[in-house]
């Protein structure tokens, strides 16, 4: 599920290694087991400016100090991204599957997600991973998925701490999606990147208040991309689903 | 913490148009160098922001980020933000992150200056 970064050389920007080298279709050459490739292969990747909702930017925010004494090993923001990018889904809330490769994030990887949505509903989707560096990385979202943008994760150290970052930039990707964000859903947002920064804090034996910060960009609704609906991945997935006893039948009349 | 490594000189080059130079890292650390660029940029007349991305040497997604906002913002005042100069590294970057789709990129800044 991969495309190489490019090689790096004398002419090529320092950052040239940490980018996808991809195109913004997203393409998925490997299955693992258990995840469903639904929504993802062939879709493109979408950028806040893409969507069709508000444009929120939220901050995420925990400080762990570097260094919490005797018994407890001292933290660098370099660890705490390799660590984060080995061990990424075990942060989440349970419920949710993140089915990334076995090498951990790297430029130009596809993920596959099985999200948990309000009602039961569960949401097959997937992320590209933009940027990777030492210190950060970026996820983006195809078409489909709920929101259009990214997410950037990053560690900085600022004094005697590591101030360890979710930055997420986005707008709801069509009007169905903009209204479950409203009733709800930036709530269960919130509730996500808090409890992935407590548990990252916790497999360092840590702990700190998560911070959060939101600001709302834009807050005009782009009609233009009313149509995106068309690839809503919640809708696609229910529809999957259902339809599930028919090519099991199919399946065996065949 | 690491400082922004990055310098931006605003021309404006009509009372309807400003360039502004980057030279140096757009990352996160460079908001406050871009917004107050920006606003050298910006008079009551202004139409166009035209980007010069030749002596731009790291970006990463904050950056990235930081151009989203600005474009943002840039359109609210009923302006239009133009870029030129970018390598064949940062034009790919540009598209897959469908910042192209936003900003007219040109070759060059007479290119850029024609259009505006």
């Amino acid at each position: 599920m991969s495309t190489s970064p490019p090689p790096t050389n004398e002419e090529q920007p320092r950052d040239a290694a940490y980018w996808s080298s991809s195109g913004s279709s997203l393409k998925v050459t490997n299955i693992p087991s258990g995840a469903l490739n639904l929504n993802v292969d062939g879709r493109q990747v979408v950028g806040p400016l893409q969507g069709f909702g508000q444009m929120w930017q939220k901050i995420y925010r925990i400080r762990l100090k570097a260094d919490e004494g005797e018994g407890v090993p001292p933290l660098t923001a370099k660890e705490i991204i390799k660590t984060w990018k080995v061990n990424f889904p075990q942060f989440w809330p349970t419920g949710n599957r993140f089915y990334g490769p076995l090498t951990g994030i790297a430029p130009g990887e596809v993920a596959l997600l099985s999200l948990s949505m309000p009602g039961g509903i569960r949401l097959s989707t997937g992320v590209l991973v933009l940027y990777a560096d030492e210190e950060s990385f970026t996820l983006m979202t195809p078409q489909g998925h709920v929101f259009a943008g990214w997410i950037t994760f990053s560690a900085n150290e600022v004094d005697d701490y590591i101030v360890v970052e979710a930055q997420v930039l986005m707008r709801a990707n069509d009007p169905i999606y903009e209204i479950g964000l409203r009733f709800g859903g930036h709530k269960q947002e919130n509730v996500f990147w808090q409890h992935t920064l407590k548990s990252l804090a916790a497999f360092f034996q840590r702990d700190a208040p998560v911070e959060m910060q939101v600001t709302c960009i834009d807050p005009r609704l782009q009609w233009s991309q009313s149509k995106n609906i068309w690839h809503n991945a919640a809708m696609r997935t229910v529809m999957y689903t259902m339809t599930a006893p028919t090519r099991w039948i199919r399946g065996k009349k065949s | 913490m690491p400082q922004a490594n990055v310098m931006m000189n605003v021309r404006r080059v009509n009372p309807t148009t400003s360039i502004i130079d980057i030279h140096g890292d757009v990352s996160a650390f460079a908001e406050n160098v871009l917004m107050e660029a920006y606003a050298e940029a910006n008079t009551p007349t202004t139409r166009t922001i035209i980007l010069n991305f030749a002596g731009l040497e790291y970006m990463n997604s904050s950056g990235i980020g930081l151009l989203v906002t600005l474009l943002i913002r840039i359109n609210r005042q009923k302006q239009r933000m133009y870029a030129f100069g970018l390598s064949e590294h940062y034009r790919h970057i540009f598209e897959l992150t469908r910042l192209s789709d936003a900003i007219k990129i040109y070759e060059n800044e007479s290119a850029a200056l024609s259009a505006a």
